[in-house]
This record gives C-alpha cells, structure tokens and sequence, in this order.
C-alpha cells in the first residue's frame, strides 16, 4: 500500500494533466559539408500517439531521424527521453532505450534465413523459441514470412516484413518506421494500419515518415513537418486536407496529375503471348502464360503485390533472364525473347528496374558514366571505336538540365544523389532514349511528390509522342492516375486488363488478389 | 579525442594521398624497425633507399625488377577492378616460363628471327591456360577464383621444380635441377649497355599504355568497371558476368606468363627450380598501391622494385636478413589498408 501511494505522489507532481513526452528533442541542429540538413529542429513524441514526419526528399527528414537513433551526433541540441536528458551515441544505447526502427533500405544478409537474420539483428541464437516468437509476431500483426525462407529470395515487400518482425520482437517503447508502405499493397497497408494502431493504443509510441499524404491523415494523431532543413509546421493531419499538407510540405501548390482516359487504338508495340518462365529458384514466382498487348499511346499499369512476380516479369522483360521461346515477347512486330538487353534496347524496349542503386545505376560512377550505362545502345557514344567521355557527359547534362535533377554536375555519383533525383535520372535516362517501348516498375517508390509529378507527366508526354509504356507497381493510386488500361498480377498470372476510367481502386484490389471476375 | 566522420562522398584527393601517406608511415615504422634492430639508422636508409639506385647500373635494375611488377599489377588491377580476384599470378607466371622456355629449348641453337616471338606466343598462351582453369571452374561451378588460383600457384611450382630436375634438365649440367642455358636467338635484347635492362620493360610501359587506354577508354574497360561496382547493373546493361571473368582472367594469365617468359629470356637466361621472388604475389600490392590504375601501377611498381633492391643491399652492407624485403611490402599494404580509411573518413579531434 504504501508503494502504491509513493507513486501516486510521484505521478502528481509530474502533473497529470501536462504527460511527460517520451521523447524530446529540442534545438537539433546538423550541418554537412556544403549543407544545413537539421536546422534547430524541436520535436515531442507522445507515449501511445503516431506521429508523423513528413518533408521531401532532402528535407532533414533521414538526418532527424538517424540522431535520434544515434546513428549521428548532433552539432547541437539535446533529446531527452521521458524527461531526463540522454546522450544517444549509438544504435545500441537507442535500443537499450527502447527505440526500434525499421529502414527503408533494408541491412538484411542475402544468403541467411528469415530466422538467422532476425537472429542476427538481435543478438541471440536462431532456436526453435526465437522460431516460434517470429510465426506468433507474424500471425498477430499480419505480417505473413516463413521463417526458414532464404533472404534472396524474398520480395521487397517481404524482406520489410523481417524488419517490422524484428524490430517488434524487442518490444520497443518507440518505434522509427520511415517510408514503411512504399512496398505494400492496399489491404497490406490497411492491415499495418491496424497492427500500428492496435500497438499505440497499448502504448507504444510510432514516429511514421512517409510521403504518403492520405496515409497520413488516416493514420497519424500529429505531424512535423519539414522543409530544407526546417521546421515549417506542426500540424494535425485530421484537420488538414492532402492538399494542403503537400503545399506545406513543398511550399507552393500541387499540380494534380491529369488522368487519362481515352483507350488508344495506336499499332500494338509491346506484345506478351503467352509468355511463360519457369523460375529457377525455388522460392521464386513461375510466370504463366501472360498476354498482353500495348499500343503506341497507351500506358497500362499492372498491379500487384510483391513477391507475385513483378521482378521475374522484370528480369524477362529487360532480357536478363531470356525466355523459352523468342515469339512470346515481341517488340515493334520483332519477336526478342531469346535476346540480351542490348539487342532489345536497339530494337526500342528501354526498362527501368525497381532498384536504383545497383541495378538501374551504378553507385560508385558518375551520372556521366551512369547515362552512358544504357545510352550507349541507343545513342551515338563512341568516336572511332573508343568511349566518348564528352558525348556521355552532354547526354548527363541534358537529362539533368530537362528532369531538373538535383546535382552538382555529371561528376557527381550515383550514390551522392537523393532518392527522387536519382530516379528522375534513370527514368529520364530512358525517356530521352527515345524507347518505343518502356517499361517501368515502381516509378515513384520513396520519391517525393514533386519529383513524382515530374516523372508522371514524362512518362505522359513519352506516351503522348506515341511510345507503349507499361508500368509495374505496387501504388494503386499511381497506375489509377497515370493509366489507360489496369490489371493485376497475382502469383505469376496476368487479370484480364480494364480501362482505367471505367474501374475502381476496389476492383482493381480483387484483380490484385487474383480475382478473375 | 580523435574520431572518425564519414565524408558526404569518397575523397579523390584521399585516394591519392593514402598511398604516398602509407609509404611514408611505412618509411618511418622501417627506420623504428631498424633502430630497434641496433642498425645505425642512416645507413640503413641508404642501403636501403638510395644506394641501389645511386648507380645506372641500379637504376637498370630498378627497371628490370619493377617489368614483371608493372606487368602483373596492371593486368591484376584490370581483373580486381571486375572483382575478379586472381591471386594465382604467381603460378602463371611460372607456367608462362615453363612455355617459354620449351619453346627455347625446342629450337635449340637455331638462330631464326622467330625464336623469340614463338617464345613469347608460348609464354603468354601457358599463363593463359593456368589462369583458364579457374576462370572456367568459376564460371561453370561458381567455384571461388581466388582459392583455386592461389592453390594452382603451388601446382605450377612443383610442376617447374619436377620439370628442371627430369624432362627439361641440361644434359651436360652435372644433374643440377636446371635447363641448358638459353641460346642467344632466345634472349631478350638489352636495350642498355652493361646493364641486365632488356626489352621487357619497353612492353612494360606499353602495357602501362594499353591498360590505361582500356579502362578508360573502351566499352570493355566500362564493363569490367560496371560488374565489379554493380553485377545487376551490368546485366540490366547487357555485359556477360562470365565473358568477363574469362577476359579478366587470361588476361592476368596472360601478362604474368609474359613477365614470367621475360624473366628466363631476360635476367636468369635458364629455366631454374626457382625463377621470381614472388613478382606474382608483390604485384598485388602492386595493384592496390596503384590504386588500381594502370598509371598508379607503374610507380607503384618501382617502389615495390626498390624494396627488393634494398633487401639486397641490407643484406650484403649491413647483414640483415633478406626478409626485410617482405617485412617491407607487408608494412606496405597494411598501412595501405589503414590510410585508406581515409577516403572515406575523415579525422576529427574533439
């Protein structure tokens, strides 16, 4: 009695009605070589509350995030957790804590299993008890992963949910999640949703960072919003329209993204019939019999969830896996399956794959080197035989002078480039390939929506001169607004394709889950 | 307190400077070595550094050690650059002279002008076939490159050492495990009187060219250069994974039967149970001090030279130990390992 009665007191005269924030960081500030990223940026998280950060890509966002993980010191300011002040120095010292974060770029090992990298992550041994906690996580959440499954087999999608399962199974008091539905299909997210709501409600705090507006209003109780560096505002999500969080977020208004309509009767350009392969791993998604024809014109987007095989149509698509037979993938009239990307670019397919760094471009070489990648099938970039720096160098400064990339020049690296500028620049890479045929998987994952818009309406305009864009994603609302016909891809099956303006998102949804209706 | 702090990007200066800092590192820590030894400093310094090349004479053999050096590391350092880890020049080499010097020995005492290119077509096709085999273990079995290389090193030894003592022995040699002395159609011509320089180092610079010219200036450099940054992104651009690991790997094979022919046709003059110091083995570091540059391999080459100079001027001047030669590379390419950080990183104090 007399201890219950100590804490009562102690509760008191905290005041019950001002909580003490679970975490405060007041005064961040942290600069880079040539740029202010955190600018004496203040911030509380509430026990039990979700609370979103949003700002474009660059906007400080990552940096914030990553001193309060103690992956960075910062220059200035302090954090104080629960009301006392703490040094975060290192990952460590923030799990000790209680703070868990799931990345957007994931630090998983390729060749170990589900098991042993959450294992691994957490410092104990892969037994049947860590086994089991993982199934019993899985199920209760909504995060569906065999445990034994070898990591490089896994989709995007899926290797996020050994993250979200990781960082779960240490029972954090606050957890980081920054861009956690880029990768997840509608009914994923609704499910996350729950799972994130049901874990605030037992008092977990969720610090959420997304550009995702809609995501945000549904979910987040307050958000902090960011710009160069900057705290621009505080504000209540539920209160605000989409609308006029973006134009917070990027300070001017938002072009809405036109929709497109009409169905085009152009000459079918890309063409699948009866497309099949069969995949050589065990775990990976077998492809059956898809047909598909686009048209010149046309843009038509196929849905889907990852793991149903989106990176296997990829591969076969680019030309590195090649196919059974040749005429079950025709381009311009040309039948191409049995040949390498190379011979398919010069025939007019130019692809962009979802991953950026390391397969789209090449991290450690300069974007003049990177335009040169894929250019040089297409484009003139050789004198006499030998590799023309200078012609690689003017077709970089064009793709960043027309896609407004964000850089210090053509020398810059791959690497050095933020998310939605680098896929500015692959994607217009492509584009000014003149393609015929393009086809791009994931345009605008973890890119800001302005560079988004600017993708979009390149990807329209390519359309608009009379190429067949195919789209690959997992963003309905991105192939609801940017395409003429819609389908879904489920475990390896094509649907039957709809024109975009005569369906819904719920359609849409059951053709994503295999519904042939 | 000293602490490290990742740059925004890699430092170019760094990737120059971090060699010329680990040589010096390396100078200071081998002078430590040689007061701790009870060697007057000084003179260490100079028997080491600079009496060797005081001389044309040592300067014809700086030349003359750093040729296989040179050749070895710019070949290496094109594969390396593809990830291709040839570690097993060592054994090339010994096959590229093994080739050779059959050849050699085939049209002993013929003076035909063709003696010396056949040699040198031999040479290069043995070091080829010995780096072949790994290249195609790997490609058809996955099997790591680097093990087998280095393990067929050991095969391609034994293979010379039962050779010179049976098949390829000089038959008025008093059963020494050595081959008959090459004839003079089937020696390397020097290009420096009285001096043991030879043509060798001539192809030596001319590799140096050829290399730059293909990394930076051919489709092929590229996509070495691509695989090795990023293998998706190279398939995504069409480059084949296992053309390359071929090329890159007869390509090694190649150059370091070469260097290894030059050596036999060059300095030694015969095949003998033991004709390099290791050159296949130095020319990694080589590689790596040059900063995998063919331009970076050629001085890196020379300083690497130098350290087998020296070991042997310490040896006879100051009677330490050949070892300090190796003591030496080693100190090298830890310190190498270490400042390289560097381009990375930065130091702050706090």
């Amino acid at each position: 009695m007399p201890e219950s009665s100590n804490s009562a007191i102690a509760s008191t005269s905290s005041g019950p009605l001002e909580p003490v924030a679970l975490v405060e960081m007041q005064g961040i500030s942290k600069a880079y070589p040539g740029c202010l990223a955190n600018d004496a940026i203040d911030i509380s998280l509430q026990a039990g509350r979700v609370h979103a950060l949003l700002g474009e890509n660059g906007a400080g966002k990552s940096t914030l995030v990553k001193i309060l993980y103690g992956l960075l010191a910062s220059d200035s300011g302090s954090i104080r957790w629960q009301g006392k002040p703490v040094d975060i120095d290192s990952p460590a010292t923030a799990r000790e804590l209680g703070i868990a974060m799931v990345f957007q770029h994931f630090s998983l090992f390729d060749s170990l299993s589900v098991l042993e990298n959450i294992a691994l992550g957490m410092d104990v041994d892969a037994n049947d008890r860590l086994r089991q906690q993982i199934i019993d996580v899985s199920q209760r959440y909504g995060l569906p992963l065999d445990p034994e499954r070898s990591v490089y087999s896994l989709s995007v999608g899926e290797r996020q949910r050994i993250e979200i399962i990781r960082c779960l199974l240490q029972e954090p008091r606050l957890l980081i999640m920054d861009e956690p539905t880029s990768v997840l299909t509608p009914a994923e997210v609704s499910d996350l949703f729950d799972t994130l709501e049901r874990l605030a409600s037992e008092g977990l705090a969720i610090l959420y960072i997304s550009h995702k507006l809609e995501e945000i209003r549904r979910l987040c109780d307050e958000a902090t919003i960011l710009r160069a560096g900057r705290k621009v505002a505080e504000a209540d999500p539920r209160a605000e329209s989409a609308r006029s969080l973006a134009a917070l977020m990027m300070g001017s208004d938002v072009p809405p993204a036109s929709i497109r309509g009409s169905v085009a009767t152009g000459e079918v350009l890309l063409s699948l019939e009866g497309l099949s392969h069969v995949a050589s791993d065990s775990h990976g998604i077998s492809l059956h019999g898809l047909d598909l024809q686009v048209r010149a014109g046309e843009i038509v987007g196929i849905a889907g969830v990852a793991g149903n095989g989106q990176d296997e149509l990829m591969q076969v698509l680019i030309g590195e896996t090649r196919l059974q037979r040749a005429d079950s993938l025709m381009v311009c009239g040309r039948a191409v399956g049995r040949l390498d990307p190379g011979e398919r670019r010069r025939l007019g397919l130019c692809c962009v794959p979802e991953e950026r760094l390391g397969h789209a471009a090449v991290p450690t070489l300069s974007l003049s080197d990177n335009a040169f990648l894929t250019a040089h099938h297409r484009k003139p970039m050789c004198n006499a035989g030998l590799v023309s720096h200078k012609l690689s160098r003017e077709f970089a400064e064009q793709i960043i002078e027309r896609f407004k990339v964000r850089c210090h020049g053509p020398g810059s690296l791959a690497s050095s480039l933020s998310g939605g500028n680098l896929q500015k620049f692959i994607v217009g890479r492509e584009i000014l390939q003149s393609p015929k045929v393009l086809v791009v998987s994931q345009p605008t994952w973890g890119v800001d929506a302005g560079a988004a818009n600017a993708i979009h309406e390149a990807i329209q305009a390519l359309a608009n001169e009379g190429a067949a864009v195919l789209i690959v994603s997992q963003d309905l609302d991105e192939l609801m607004q940017a395409s003429n016909r819609i389908g879904g891809l489920c475990a390896g099956r094509l649907s039957a394709f709809f024109p975009t303006l005569e369906t819904t998102v719920q359609k849409v949804g059951l053709l994503m889950g295999g519904s042939h209706s | 307190m000293i602490a490290l702090q990742r740059r925004a990007d890699p430092s170019r200066l760094m990737g120059y400077l971090a060699p010329l800092l680990a040589l010096g590192i390396t100078l200071l820590a081998g002078l430590v070595l040689f007061a701790v030894l009870g060697v007057p400093v000084a003179a260490a310094f100079y028997a080491f550094f600079i009496e060797p090349v005081s001389t044309l004479y040592g300067l014809a053999e700086l030349g003359v050690k750093a040729a296989p050096l040179i050749i070895i590391g710019v070949a290496l350092s094109i594969g390396f650059r593809a990830q291709v880890w040839n570690i097993g020049a060592e054994g090339q080499l010994i096959l590229g002279a093994i080739t050779g010097a059959a050849v050699a020995l085939v049209f002993y005492e013929n003076d035909g002008w063709y003696v010396l290119p056949l040699m040198i077509l031999a040479s290069v096709l043995g070091g080829m076939a010995w780096a072949g085999i790994p290249a195609l273990l790997k490609t058809r079995f996955n099997v790591n490159e680097i093990l087998t290389s280095l393990m067929l090193t050991y095969v391609a030894a034994l293979l010379l050492s039962w050779l010179v003592s049976g098949p390829m022995r000089d038959p008025d040699g008093f059963n020494f495990p050595e081959s008959r002395l090459f004839h003079d159609a089937a020696l390397l011509p020097r290009i420096l009187q009285g001096t043991r320089l030879h043509a060798g180092t001539l192809v030596a610079l001319g590799i140096v060219l050829a290399g730059w010219v293909l990394l930076s200036r051919t489709l092929l450099g590229f996509a070495l250069k691509v695989n090795g940054a990023a293998p998706r992104a190279g398939a995504y651009a069409a480059f084949s994974q296992t053309r390359l690991i071929w090329i890159a790997m007869l390509m090694g094979g190649g150059c370091a039967g070469l260097a290894g022919l030059f050596e036999v046709a060059g300095p030694i003059g015969q095949l003998l149970p033991s004709i390099s110091p290791g050159y296949g083995f130095t020319a990694i570091i080589v590689a790596f001090l040059g900063r995998l540059h063919p331009l970076g391999v050629l001085f890196a080459g020379l300083v690497m030279a130098l350290t087998y100079l020296g070991g042997e001027t310490a040896q006879i001047t100051l009677n330490l130990p050949l070892a300090v030669t190796g003591v030496f590379q080693g100190l090298l390419l830890f310190f190498l390992l270490a400042t390289d950080v560097l381009i990375n990183y930065r130091v702050v104090f706090k």
